[in-house]
């Protein structure tokens, strides 16, 4: 049941410069009648359950291409509460009872695709990893701050993506023993690297960031990401070397300033801050230039 | 509209599609994956517990083709499962060589631990996140070699040429529809198509598979005329959190946890259910304990028995389970390290799928297919833990290469309707298939084969897609998710662990029902930008068509085998049923054959067994 409360938030950071695309003029008139019955609907909805036996979520609400959604706004849903009730369920269950448009990333519902970080009562999770209940009314559900909004609560993560590909982000072999025969690791090794794999590129990190906002500065997640290969016995000096030289560069470790959002915030508990202080470390020892 | 072209399109980049690539790539050849989400957020990422392979002194291929024809019971085809067991080894290896994050022994080799069904320990794992390991490391690989990925590129369709035999039929590519702007494109493969878009879990409504795992390519080949195998062996996973469905990994029955029904007894030695093995029998034997025993009052509420590892202690636990914790704590709110964990079975695995020979080749030219949406098959009427990542890898690869170039050995297993050894008959209590509207508007249709170059053969189909997706777009109709959600309910309610006639019947009714209602779904949201609303229309009619194959196929085979289990036919029966099932499209009536299963490998014949656990 959504009443479509206006708030008209400008403190969103929506990007409005797209354009309306033109639309033949019976075609317009077709979509009008469907946004009707959708507004009836969801009307039919909201006279149906309001006892107190229900959530509330405020949710974030834009579409560059339809009218009524160009200005950021806030569209109110009540969903029968549940218990072990996510943030992500809440959502699904908006959508499929009461607007289908209502847009969000999501697939596994279980911390491990990465795709539904969203910005939850003002702090970085995922959806599907919140119990609601644990949560203050009405639970707020906006955008991870500091990237483009697509639509909805689906941002555009192409920067994310491209500075995870500045790392370099693959392994990359020394001298590979024949056949099958496998590298040795140590188990400590292993153990050392092991937080940094668990990485699932939702973003939240870089959405956290004060530095990586608008900038290009590496960001947590790749840092992380070159920790996990720098860190890895099996790649040998050079290739470290290399490495060090990378995620030292202008906007690399240099530009953090310990502040701690990224670590708190990863759902996946990496010590991301303590990574990349010890890759500060490290290329401090390799005598390699400060910025 | 745009028109792209390339050797190979692999669609779909989870375990499968990536190895696809890599192999199509590593073959000399201009290949790209389509895939409807980025990469790295593939359903292969959930994998926890492992992946088979025998690589130690003591322990050999053979012993686990051996394994594996046993937990199929005897419905693997020798030739499949022999290329699975032969080549895992090599492609373990290759994982590790490209850095993959193996848990380690103290000598520094790759760990293995024991798992359901196997004879010897030789499911080589990462913790408890093997998946989430094993898809990162095959992506980096990707960007390594500089693949060209088109992500959140929705395929509708396949391109295929009209002629009336499938077998006489080309694939030419496929039709994407880029979900963040709303074009439509064509993909045209001068080589093949790969489908690697994995399984149909969300037929159900309780399952361990993600929500985008719609079954997209098995239906889509399925429409093009390649016909769908052993749909009706669906694998319940005996471990999963009763309100969301998480799956709690056979890594912690593997690890020494066990299984306590309500009275505290543990019920898989105490009522008999596997005497040998206890909680390690095959998955299908597990499953049918638990929902046994909660039918017989022994049961916690919701449905459940409890699952138990404190005894395993903390340092055990956070060496080799450590995800386990946080799962059961984040999806149950159960802290496993201070009390046992509610389980229950839920859907897990499509054993069926798109019909391929060890190759990946399906009957139709230059289309291919891997990974869970494929069934080659080998794993028979229940797969073994463990056994559907080296799959991914081994006939991910195999399909890639293939696909790249045409020379490489010759398949033994024959693949469309000239192996088909008998047509069947069944009495079904309504009309399957395509629904006859009469009406140019219906909007169901999702697939169609078009002539001419392969050009025009893929303009043709993306010309029919458009017109399919503005229909509906326009279509002031129902929401999918309410057709989605009673089609769930129907395979919850009759398909499920515990199969009879009469439900089977019904659930084909109901299916039916789905899909005259589908023939009225709209899409409400006008937008083109990330219309999801769109996306999950067309899976809707995906799903709908898999689950009438599959309930097809359950309802004919009247008898007792691995994962399907029929009230009334307690038994295998060897003598009638050796054999798979096969459905066609058949232009919208399905058609149902069968042909043989293949027990000679290599060297031996796999005889058949009573499975005892
Ligand atoms: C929770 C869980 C745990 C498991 N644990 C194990 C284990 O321990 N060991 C084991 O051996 N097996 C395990 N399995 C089984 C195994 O993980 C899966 O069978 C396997 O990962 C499937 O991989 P795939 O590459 O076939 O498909 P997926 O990884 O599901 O990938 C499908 C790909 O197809 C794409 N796609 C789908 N539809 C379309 C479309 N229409 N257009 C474009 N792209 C599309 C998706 O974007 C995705 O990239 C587990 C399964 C689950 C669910
Ligand atoms: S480091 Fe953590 S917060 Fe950042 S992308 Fe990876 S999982 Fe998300
Ligand atoms: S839905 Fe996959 S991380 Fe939340």
């Amino acid at each position: 049941m959504s009443t479509h409360v206006s708030e008209s938030e400008s403190e969103a950071q929506a990007g409005t410069d797209q354009q309306t695309t033109d639309r033949p003029a019976a075609q317009q008139r077709r979509l009008e009648k469907k946004r009707a019955r959708n507004e009836q609907r969801d009307q039919a909805s909201d006279s149906t359950e309001t006892d107190g036996q229900t959530v509330h979520l405020k949710v974030f609400r834009y579409d560059p291409e339809v009218k009524d959604k160009q200005e950021p706004r806030f569209d109110d849903f009540h969903v029968p509460s549940k218990k072990g009730m996510t943030v992500l369920d809440g959502l699904i269950y908006s959508r499929d009872h009461y607007d289908s448009s209502l847009t969000f990333r999501h697939s596994c519902r279980q911390a491990i695709c990465g795709s539904d970080a969203l910005f939850i009562n003002g702090s970085q999770r995922l959806g599907c990893q919140t119990q609601i209940d644990d949560l203050d009314q009405p639970v707020r559900v906006e955008p991870l701050p500091h990237q483009e909004v697509v639509k909805d609560l689906v941002v555009d993560m192409e920067h994310f993506y491209d500075q995870m590909d500045t790392v370099e982000p693959y392994f990359q072999e020394e001298d590979l023993p024949s056949g099958l025969e496998e590298q040795r690791q140590d188990r400590e090794n292993r153990e050392k690297i092991k937080m940094s794999t668990r990485c699932i590129w939702c973003g939240a990190c870089m959405s956290s960031c004060n530095i990586a906002a608008g900038g290009n500065y590496l960001g947590p997640a790749a840092i992380n990401k070159a920790y996990r290969f720098v860190m890895d016995e099996r790649e040998g000096e050079d290739l470290k070397q290399q490495r060090l030289e990378t995620i030292e560069e202008e906007q690399g470790v240099w530009r953090c300033q310990t502040q701690f959002s990224c670590t708190n915030v990863c759902p996946k508990d990496i010590p991301l801050t303590e990574h990349i202080q010890e890759l500060k470390r490290e290329a401090v020892k390799s005598n390699l230039k400060f910025w | 509209m745009t028109l792209y072209e390339h050797d190979v399109i692999v669609v779909g980049a989870g375990g499968a599609g990536l190895r696809a690539a890599i192999a199509a790539n590593e073959e000399g050849a201009d290949v790209a994956l389509v895939t409807k989400l980025h990469p790295v957020r593939s359903h292969t990422g959930a994998a926890e517990g492992g992946i088979n392979a025998a690589l130690r002194d003591g322990d050999s291929w053979e012993d686990h083709a051996y394994d594996t024809m046993k937990g199929s019971d005897y419905l693997g085809d020798a030739p499949a499962v022999e290329t699975l067991c032969q080549d895992s080894p090599e492609e373990t290896i290759q994982l590790e060589h490209w850095g993959m994050a193996f848990s380690r022994e103290d000598d520094g080799r790759v760990s293995q631990r024991p798992f359901g069904g196997l004879s010897f320990p030789r499911t080589t794992y990462a913790g408890a996140e093997t998946g989430h390991h094993l898809l990162h490391t095959m992506y980096e690989q990707v960007v390594k070699r500089g693949i060209q990925v088109y992500d959140e590129q929705y395929v509708m369709d396949l391109a295929v040429t009209d002629h009336e035999d499938p077998e006489d039929r080309v694939c030419q590519g496929c039709i994407g529809y880029d979900i963040k702007t709303g074009q439509l494109n064509g993909f045209i493969a001068n080589n093949g198509v790969v489908i690697a878009t994995g399984g149909p879990g969300q037929m159900y409504a309780h399952t361990t598979n993600a929500v985008a795992q719609t079954g997209d390519g098995q239906a889509m080949a399925y429409r093009a005329g390649v016909p769908l195998q052993d749909m009706e062996f669906v694998q319940f996973h005996p471990t999963t959190l009763p309100s969301t469905g998480v799956l709690i990994s056979e890594g912690v029955r593997g690890e020494g946890g066990i299984l306590y029904n309500s009275n505290g007894e543990r019920f898989m030695f105490e009522y008999g259910y596997a005497n040998n093995d206890g909680e390690l029998a095959s998955r299908d034997v597990v499953a049918r304990a638990e929902v046994t025993e909660v039918n017989e009052g022994r049961g916690y509420e919701n449905d459940a028995v409890h699952l138990d590892m404190r005894h395993l202690g903390e340092e055990r636990i956070t060496d080799r389970l450590e995800n386990i914790i946080h799962l059961a704590t984040d999806f149950e709110g159960v802290d496993p390290l201070e009390e046992p964990m509610p389980v229950k079975p839920g859907q897990h695995y499509a054993m069926g799928g798109i019909e391929t020979d060890e190759n990946g080749e399906t009957c139709i030219d230059g289309l291919y297919a891997a990974g869970e949406c494929a069934c080659v098959s080998v794993h028979g009427a229940n797969r073994l833990g463990g056994n559907a990542l080296p799959e991914l890898i081994v006939f991910g690869a195999r399909a890639g290469r293939h696909a790249a170039s045409e020379d490489g050995a010759d398949a033994q297993i024959e693949t469309g309707s000239s192996a088909r050894t008998e047509t069947a008959d069944v009495d079904v209590p309504t009309e399957l298939g395509r629904v006859e509207t009469g009406s140019e508007d219906a909007v169901a249709d999702g697939g169609e084969l078009h002539s001419g170059s392969p050009k025009e053969v893929v303009n043709r189909a993306l010309e029919r897609q458009q017109e399919r997706v503005e229909t509906l777009m326009e279509t002031d109709g129902i929401n999918h998710a309410d057709v989605r959600s009673d089609l769930q309910e129907t395979m919850t309610e009759n398909v499920n662990v515990f199969r009879n006639e009469a439900g089977l019947k019904q659930a084909l009714k109901d299916i039916r029902a789905c899909r005259e209602r589908y023939q009225e779904v709209g899409v409400s949201d006008p937008s083109r930008t990330f219309n999801t609303d769109l996306m999950h229309t067309i899976e809707t009619r995906n799903l709908i068509d898999q689950a009438e194959v599959l309930t097809l196929g359950a309802l004919a085979r009247t008898e007792f085998r691995g994962a399907h289990w029929r009230q009334s036919h307690q038994e295998r029966k060897d003598e009638e049923w050796l054999k798979h099932t096969m459905v066609a499209w058949n232009d919208g009536a399905p058609e149902l054959y069968y042909t043989d299963v293949i027990l000679e490998g290599e060297s031996k014949e796999y005889e058949p067994k009573v499975r005892s656990y």
